[in-house]
């Protein structure tokens, strides 16, 4: 770990704080806001980027105590594979419990039906809902960042969902100073939003000051893809390629990690922390805009899939 | 000059940022979202996609250019209605500095939601028609930024291409408002000339305001300081939980973690712990991992203290010498943001930085009418956007400043016990710096503040 408090140069006041320090304490003293006030919190955990910056804000927030948290991840059942061995392993590695609702496990008992396009993203809110339901976790904590999306730009840090896990924008409480109001009725249960100050380059920024470990797939590696929507996607049993597809082999890496049938890889040789870093300050698209599809699906996609209960 | 190209950075160039958080203010015809759309614009924060999906949501409605507001608009029913209905925050970047931008809409709900915007902001941006010079609307969001003393006020004296880029015009309503936000207090006033449609001063100088001198509105947003002289403040620390990890490798740890509301805390210091006034000494600090001398707001740390004392989530640690008062009797200043009334007589819950307790409404003075800053004395109660007086009494003793002392510490929320709605948003102590002379008054004989 390097320094915790950094002073930057050239500034007359030596109280400043950098803008990673000032975001990194703010989402601290969110974790502990809710390590204070609520029962059972759980932490989505997906092992991608934003989780895992999550998870480290904990361990820190609570050090030298263990994280008061379990992890509940939503398996798609199209999970890359790096991502999954690096969900357990760090699981294992910081003495956690991990919760896992399964989509397939859903599809199989008929409770779920594959869609036609395949894509298995918007299939995550039953499982998520109903996990939630059934260990009564009231608060859950989502890696969301309010840069993503117009719609999560609306979203308070502290967003309270009714029993049907429904996020609805003309009901949120106006968030005012640092003072998050979590009271909630039984059943209801508040989504909470530590990042959600923070942009796509400031996760990196901060992944790379604080030496964090990512799977593998974030840096570029060649890879077996075919195109499908504009985007480049992993060949696998999951679903692809099609018959009028054809895979090809290039140099990619992933920006986010979601499902294989709907996050696609961008073009890229960034093998390193800084070489990510520097493509992300010059590209000119936003990290949903370049990979992932199921926002496209209409102008309001996340905001319908947030009012049903996604996160 | 600014350099707004972020690409050109290295890594540790980008590192060493400093993050301004700030609010916008302006009525419905003020160019509040054209404002907003140039600085993002223009320091080339909006990327392709993002442009290309409101072009394609513009043509397909029949317009000819890019409607920007697209962007800000970010719910359903504010494109289908073409209204800004809720806050909402943006985010970009300069070679300088990161910018989080409470984007607070100028319609009906314009108090709450400039409170909202406001109560997190160093810096508001008030907009004016340079047509229509000071107006009601410019009042009340000056005299909203006083009352929630935002430390940097900007005066955006837009449309001067509307004026012919005069001077004159611009003097005249910059030394207007300088002089009635001065009155309430607010201690810095920066007015700019600009023309957000023409992009004149909002991130490039104007070719056309040859007379004007200061910085565009991004240069004096990069160059504003952002922290304030920290060892003047009264430090103070809300615990916020107790870490005890009763683990082999730290069977004794015990550590209070919170963020340090304000000022300085240094190993070695003798504080007090408040409601109780015990006295103890810090002998450790570790920010996040890391073991310190010396802390300071508004970093999130764990403090170690000399005696195994009771203390628990809601106590407030302060230096022995300087701890602020304890009282269950709080007279504030509070906007009402919630659709249900506040009444005197009421039972509500009272949230100070930690600590949630019962309270009273016992009185509620007088109302405030912004616009003119009149108050008029017993409402009974306060409805939606209403700012008023009151006096809660506390269940239980609360360490709390007067607002203008310390935002965080000075500030506190109603809750509704029922349902849990916050009801208001209060500001402890005076409610202007200088407080203004009361216009009107229905019946002199009820009141008495």
């Amino acid at each position: 770990m390097s320094t915790v408090t950094s002073v930057p140069e050239g500034t007359v006041n030596p109280y400043a704080l950098s803008h990673l320090d000032s975001l990194e304490s703010e989402a601290v003293h969110i974790f502990r806001e809710v390590a204070g006030e609520f029962e059972r919190p759980v932490i989505l955990f997906s092992g991608g980027k934003d989780s895992i910056v999550m998870l480290h804000l904990a361990l820190k927030a609570f050090a030298p105590a263990p994280v008061p948290f379990t992890l509940l991840h939503v398996d798609t059942g199209h999970n890359f594979p790096e991502v999954l061995e690096y969900r357990d392993r760090t699981v294992k590695k910081h003495g956690l419990r991990l919760h896992v609702a399964s989509v397939q496990e859903y599809i199989d008992a008929g409770k779920l039906r594959e869609r036609p396009d395949g894509t298995r993203n918007p299939l995550q809110t039953v499982p998520l809902t109903e996990a939630i339901q059934q260990h009564r976790f009231d608060a859950v904590f989502g890696g969301g960042r309010r840069d993503e999306e117009k719609a999560r730009a609306k979203e308070r840090v502290f967003s309270l969902r009714d029993e049907f896990s429904q996020w609805d924008p003309r009901r949120q409480r106006p968030e005012l100073w640092q003072l998050y109001n979590g009271r909630h009725a039984p059943g209801e249960h508040v989504r909470v939003f530590p990042i959600s100050n923070w942009t796509e380059l400031d996760v990196w920024q901060y992944i790379e000051r604080e030496g964090i470990e990512l799977p593998e797939i974030y840096f570029a590696h060649e890879r077996e893809v075919f195109s499908r929507n504009g985007m480049w996607l992993t060949a696998g049993g999951w679903g692809g390629p099609k018959e009028h597809e054809t895979t090809e082999t290039r140099l990619v890496r992933y920006r986010t990690v979601g499902d294989m049938s709907c996050t696609g890889a961008v073009d890229s040789d960034a093998t390193t922390l800084e070489a990510v870093i520097t493509e992300i300050a010059a590209s000119r698209l936003t990290e949903r805009g370049a990979t992932r599809a199921d926002d496209k699906m209409s102008e309001a996609a996340m905001e319908d899939r947030k009012r049903e209960g996604y996160f | 000059m600014t350099t707004p190209i972020l690409s050109a950075l290295s890594a540790e160039q980008l590192s060493a940022t400093t993050l301004l958080r700030f609010a916008t203010a302006g009525s419905v015809d003020d160019g509040k979202s054209t404002l907003v759309g140039r600085l993002l614009h223009d320091s080339k924060s909006i990327l392709t996609d993002q442009l290309e999906a409101v072009e394609q949501v513009s043509l397909s409605r029949g317009q000819e250019a890019p409607d920007l507001a697209l962007l800000t608009d970010g719910l359903r029913a504010e494109r289908e209605q073409g209204i800004t209905i809720d806050v909402a925050y943006r985010y970009f970047a300069t070679a300088r500095r990161r910018f989080i931008l409470a984007d607070t809409p100028g319609h009906v709900q314009y108090t709450r939601n400039m409170v909202t915007g406001a109560s997190t902001a160093e810096l508001a941006v008030v907009l004016v028609d340079a047509r229509n010079g000071v107006v009601e609307q410019t009042r009340r969001h000056a005299a909203v930024a006083a009352l929630l003393r935002v430390p940097h006020v900007v005066l955006a004296v837009n449309k001067m291409d509307l004026v012919e880029y005069a001077e004159p015009v611009f003097a005249a309503i910059a030394e207007e408002f300088t002089a009635y936000a001065a009155s309430l207090g607010v201690p810095e006033i920066t007015a700019i000339p600009i023309s957000a449609l023409a992009g004149d001063n909002v991130v490039e100088p104007s070719a056309h305001m040859d007379w004007y001198g200061g910085p565009t509105v991004l240069e004096h947003l990069e160059t504003v300081p952002v922290s304030h002289d920290l060892t003047a403040c009264h430090a103070r620390f809300p615990v916020q939980y107790v870490i005890r990890p009763q683990t082999a490798e730290h069977p004794d740890y015990r550590g209070y973690a919170g963020q340090i509301a304000a000022g300085v805390f240094r190993v070695g210091e003798s504080v007090s712990v408040l409601p109780s006034g015990r006295t103890t000494t810090i002998t450790g600090i570790d920010a996040l991992g890391e073991s310190v001398d010396i802390a300071w707001a508004p970093q999130s740390v764990t403090l170690r203290l000399a005696d195994d004392i009771d203390i628990s989530r809601g106590d407030l640690i302060a230096p022995a010498d300087d701890a602020p008062p304890v009282t269950q009797d709080v007279e504030a200043t509070v906007c009402h943001v919630a659709d249900q009334p506040l009444s005197v007589g009421q039972r509500v819950l009272l949230k100070h930085t930690t600590r949630t307790v019962k309270a009273i409404v016992k009185d509620i003075p007088s109302r405030l009418t912004l616009d003119d800053l009149s108050q008029h004395p017993a409402p009974g109660q306060l409805v939606a956007n209403d700012i008023g007086r009151v006096v809660v009494r506390t269940a239980e003793p609360l360490a709390l400043d007067a607002y203008a002392d310390s935002r965080r510490t000075g500030s506190f929320l109603l809750i509704d016990p029922a349902d849990g709605t916050t009801l208001s948003a209060g500001m402890a102590g005076a409610a202007f710096a200088t407080a203004p002379e009361p216009v009107v008054a229905d019946d002199d004989a009820e009141w008495d503040f």
